[in-house]
């Protein structure tokens, strides 16, 4: 048998399929996701802003796509994907310290983040509508 | 345990990498700068929802609001490059496209910063 089917056949160590998902695993699995998409979000924020810079038609135009209810899914979601990725730092922040790695503390600040990012992002658009 | 590392690895603390914690540091500097200057963001953001194209303009045009939306592009792009490279590191295995990977991410997170800082400057210098 040559090396590389030696290699093949060798036993992987249990990965995530196997694993009951917990609060702090699936917070740790939402912070890179939510970082990714606000990644490719800031092309929306670069668009937004050269339309401001290039014409008032084509500002217009840019303007109206996100006030569309598509416009206002997506601005929604980058909302919640930027709080959720801000409270997620500040998380790690805390750990950077070398506090916070409590079983039952972790699970709880897991919960909390989750509670912040979904309630500040609702109060957000509840201020972006009040103020219009 | 005997420590394998010579005085002066010890001393200079780059690792086999030679970049030491140089990566992990950046990361988390853009990181604390972020916060203030997302809250930031998002007050203007919100400032100018059903806003006309003129007051828009007005508000991108302050000189205050450029500097700091300067310092979010800056800030933005250098930690989302970094995020961004860990992702593609962790995932891409085949050495070629691994490399490849890192480039595009660093030439998309440059175009991006580029275009918001060219649209930044032209409205601050009066569009």
């Amino acid at each position: 048998m040559s090396n590389i089917e030696l290699q093949d056949k060798r036993p992987l160590s249990p990965h995530l399929s196997i694993y009951k998902p917990i609060p702090t695993m699936v917070m740790s699995i939402m912070h890179r996701i939510t970082g990714v998409a606000l990644y490719f979000g800031t092309f929306l924020f670069a668009w937004w802003l050269f339309s401001a810079a290039a014409a008032p038609e084509y500002f217009a135009w840019v303007n109206a796509f996100f006030a569309s209810w598509l416009g206002r899914l997506i601005l929604f979601g980058y909302t919640w994907s930027l709080m959720h990725h801000l409270a997620g730092g500040l998380r790690h922040f805390l750990w950077d310290t070398g506090r916070g790695f409590d079983k039952h503390f972790s699970t709880r600040l897991a919960w909390a983040t989750l509670a912040f990012s979904v309630s500040s992002t609702i109060l957000l658009w509840i201020i972006a509508y009040a103020v219009r | 345990m005997a420590d394998m590392r010579t005085p002066l690895g010890k001393v200079r603390g780059l690792g086999s990498a030679k970049e030491g914690t140089d990566h992990f540091w950046k990361q988390r500097l853009t990181a604390v700068a972020n916060v203030p200057l997302i809250l930031f963001l998002i007050w203007m953001v919100i400032s100018l929802v059903g806003a006309e194209y003129e007051e828009v303009v007005s508000t991108l045009s302050n000189p205050f609001v450029s500097l700091l939306l300067l310092g979010v592009i800056l800030s933005v792009c250098w930690h989302m490059k970094l995020g961004m490279q860990v992702v593609i590191e962790d995932y891409i295995h085949s050495e070629g496209s691994k490399i490849a990977f890192v480039i595009l991410n660093t030439f998309f997170c440059v175009s991006i910063g580029l275009a918001s800082a060219f649209a930044v400057l032209k409205l601050g210098f009066g569009g």
